[in-house]
């Protein structure tokens, strides 16, 4: 047998890079109809992410197109697929497709801040329309900003303002911080270490921990302890805060009186997590399914997503920003919207945004959509009444001081 | 002097924490080992077997309340049998033809295994509490706080490693074993099944995957992607120790462990690299690996 160490290393190669070959997107190319709006869902189907978009962000955005009513004044809507792996080439080569061969006027989604970035530059290329749902970088609608992308549901300012915020003001003066290394994470970082110092707060230090790949945090969060911080603030997302926020309990890393700060966390991960590990977290999301009537009658309507899991902010904020583009091209009429999709933004601006999943807000000239931000607290087991039963209202930060503010996000669109 | 004497202790539980790492890390790469040196398949399903014996014991808990000491057991035999089924109807067939076929057939089995998994239970993970007997063991130094269950992984993998050792190289069916990969022919003629041997090899290190899978349950979200994460590094633990060397892979498992908790305090960035470094060094300076025959 002849099996040596070198063809090893090249199957291995071979094989981390093999999924970036499959999973790409197709369509039949028919004859473009002129009155057909073609929506495209960019995330990722089979990674850490698949959960808070993945297929149930299509789910939510079938919803929309239903909801909106367009079908009956006779637009026509196609809604597609693809994972985008989180990779921003697998995104690119995407979208580019989308947007040069299929006919798409406008991409939905994109979680993964990298893969976002590369996806708005192509959009205002090819003058279509981007709204982002699942990426986190504030960077979107700052230095990076784009007249043909709009940012939905969240981002980094927002996450650090709530829950950086709220910690600080709770007392946690010192902070450690165990960031992912990647554009995200440091953003993350960046943004909520603003906050802390503004408050009069210290970081006493962090660790960049491999991303991906890193499963076991134990080492990094016993050096966080041994810093002495009050706060220990994980910016990361997904497994890896899933996975940090486990190992911390096994750790008893927070019987000192040191609090953790999962500056990204979704509903799904608690779910993942259990109450009993969980409990005590604060959060900062924008959308709570069992948040109000309107909230929870939303999530009624979509039902069970796939994986039979409550829909998340990126989801909601999914069916929220294509419910508002389908009134937009509803007013514009089908050819304009088609035409540019510079301009269906502009369109998407000057209207305010109604539905159940964020309640009224704006869109604003920088691609910023804005609403209330809401701090939330895990429950513990016994406070929870139910399936999903997970958050308590904190506070309400309003829609005006969610988001950083127009001004100082180097937003090149926006004339002082 | 005390300033390094203080960098020693701030050291002290990362070492633990690494060797405990690397027991995982010695777990996996044996079974690779195992399957590498008996069938000469690169075993690229390996993580998604550590994964499958995880969801199993998430599975025997949540479905049939059956708890952790029973599926530690059941959940390796399960697997194994699933393992001795892909053998049998696929693998087996591959032994004839270029070697790569069988690192591509394995991987796709795991890409299909992940993706059933992740249909079926999504990507975020399900919990597993880890038994609350293991209470016993915590240990308290100081500051420093290690849970029981982590001594537990400690104890159970150096044992299964160690019994897999003397299996294979001080008993008969040891000896069987290692006469079957050197002359199968030669073996076979002596009246050996030597293809029920290999299906049952294959069979043994896939359970071993899985064991490892059912004792990180309770440490790590039990997630399709569990066993991704961690089977590239096994594999350059694989080659760093020398292609099928049963001792090699689980000393290189338990050192490497502990390599990667020492860069994690000094330098937290690198401490996925370093794995991949040292594979580096060691293909440069001794090809065969540390422990490998030339």
């Amino acid at each position: 047998m002849s099996l040596d160490r070198r063809s090893i290393i090249k199957g291995a190669v071979g094989a981390a890079t093999l999924p970036a070959l499959g999973g790409l997107p197709y369509r039949s190319a028919r004859a473009q109809a002129a009155n057909t709006i073609r929506i495209g869902v960019l995330n990722d189907q089979s990674g850490l992410y698949r959960d808070i978009s993945g297929p149930g962000s299509t789910h939510a955005v079938q919803m929309a197109v239903r909801e909106s009513g367009i079908t009956q004044r006779g637009i026509n809507v196609e809604v597609v697929q693809a994972d985008h792996q989180n990779r921003p080439d697998v995104g690119s080569t995407v979208a580019r497709q989308w947007y040069d061969q299929n006919g798409i006027d406008v991409i939905v989604d994109v979680p993964t801040s990298s893969v976002a970035l590369a996806v708005s530059t192509i959009t205002r290329e090819k003058n279509k329309l981007f709204i982002n749902s699942g990426a986190a970088t504030s960077d979107l609608t700052g230095s990076a900003c784009s007249p043909n992308t709009i940012h939905w549901t969240y981002d980094t300012y927002m996450l650090a303002k709530g829950t950086g915020g709220a910690m600080v003001a709770a007392g946690g003066r010192t902070w450690f911080f165990i960031t992912a290394d990647y554009a995200f994470g440091h953003a993350l970082e960046r943004d909520t270490t603003a906050f802390v110092n503004a408050a009069g707060g210290r970081v006493l230090g962090g660790v960049r921990t491999p991303f991906p790949g890193t499963t076991d945090f134990s080492s990094f969060l016993q050096q966080a302890q041994r810093s002495r911080a009050n706060v220990i603030g994980l910016a990361n997302a997904g497994g890896d805060t899933i996975n940090s926020i486990k190992q911390a309990a096994e750790f008893r890393i927070t019987r000192g009186g040191t609090k953790l700060a999962g500056l990204l966390v979704f509903v799904t991960d608690v779910h993942s997590l259990g109450l009993e590990v969980a409990q005590g977290l604060v959060v900062t999301e924008s959308f709570y399914w069992d948040l109000n009537d309107r909230t929870r009658a939303f999530t009624q309507r979509l039902g069970a997503t796939p994986g039979n899991l409550r829909p998340s902010m990126v989801q909601a904020g999914c069916y929220s920003g294509v419910l508002h583009y389908l009134k937009a091209v509803a007013d514009m009429g089908v050819a304009a919207a088609k035409a540019s999709g510079a301009e269906a933004a502009n369109r998407m601006k000057a209207m305010p945004t109604s539905d159940d999943a964020f309640g009224e807000g704006t869109v604003r000239p920088d691609g910023r959509k804005v609403h209330p931000a809401y701090l939330f607290e895990v429950k513990t087991p016994a406070e929870s009444r139910g399936a999903w039963d997970y958050y308590k209202l904190v506070s309400t930060i309003p829609a005006n001081e969610a988001f950083r503010p127009i001004t100082e996000g180097g937003c090149s669109l926006v004339r002082s | 002097m005390e300033d390094l004497l203080f960098e020693i202790q701030l050291a002290m539980p990362q070492v633990v924490l690494g060797v405990i790492n690397g027991a995982f890390y010695a777990l996996l790469s044996l079974g690779l080992a195992v399957i590498f040196g008996m069938l000469n398949v690169i075993n690229f399903a390996h993580g998604a077997q550590f994964t499958l014996g995880a969801f199993v014991a998430w599975m025997l808990l949540s479905w049939l309340g059956v708890g952790y000491w029973p599926a530690l057991i059941l959940a390796p035999l399960i697997v194994g049998a699933i393992g001795v089924a892909m053998e049998r109807t696929m693998i087996a067939r591959l032994y004839r033809i270029d070697h790569l076929y069988g690192l591509l057939l394995t991987f796709g089995c795991a890409l299909v295994i992940e993706g059933l998994l992740r249909n079926s239970f999504g990507s975020s993970g399900q919990r597993y509490a880890p038994p609350r007997e293991f209470a016993a063991l915590d240990l308290e130094l100081g500051d420093f706080f290690l849970p029981g269950y982590r001594v537990w992984v400690l104890i159970a993998a150096s044992t299964v490693c160690l019994a897999t050792w003397l299996i294979i190289e001080k008993t008969k069916v040891g000896s069987y074993l290692r006469a079957a990969t050197e002359r199968p022919q030669l073996v076979q003629a002596f009246g050996i099944n030597v293809p029920l041997m290999m299906t049952l090899t294959y069979g043994a290190g896939v359970a071993l995957a899985a064991f490892a899978g059912v004792l990180a349950a309770p440490i790590y979200s039990v997630s399709p992607a569990m066993g991704a994460n961690f089977i590239i590094t096994v594999f350059a633990v694989v080659v760093i120790g020398g292609m099928g060397s049963i001792a090699g892979s689980i000393v290189t498992g338990f050192m490497l462990g502990l390599i990667q908790g020492i860069t994690e305090v000094f330098w937290p960035e690198a401490s996925q690299t370093v794995v991949f470094v040292i594979m580096a060094v060691v293909l440069l300076t001794r090809p065969a690996g540390l422990f490998g025959r030339a």
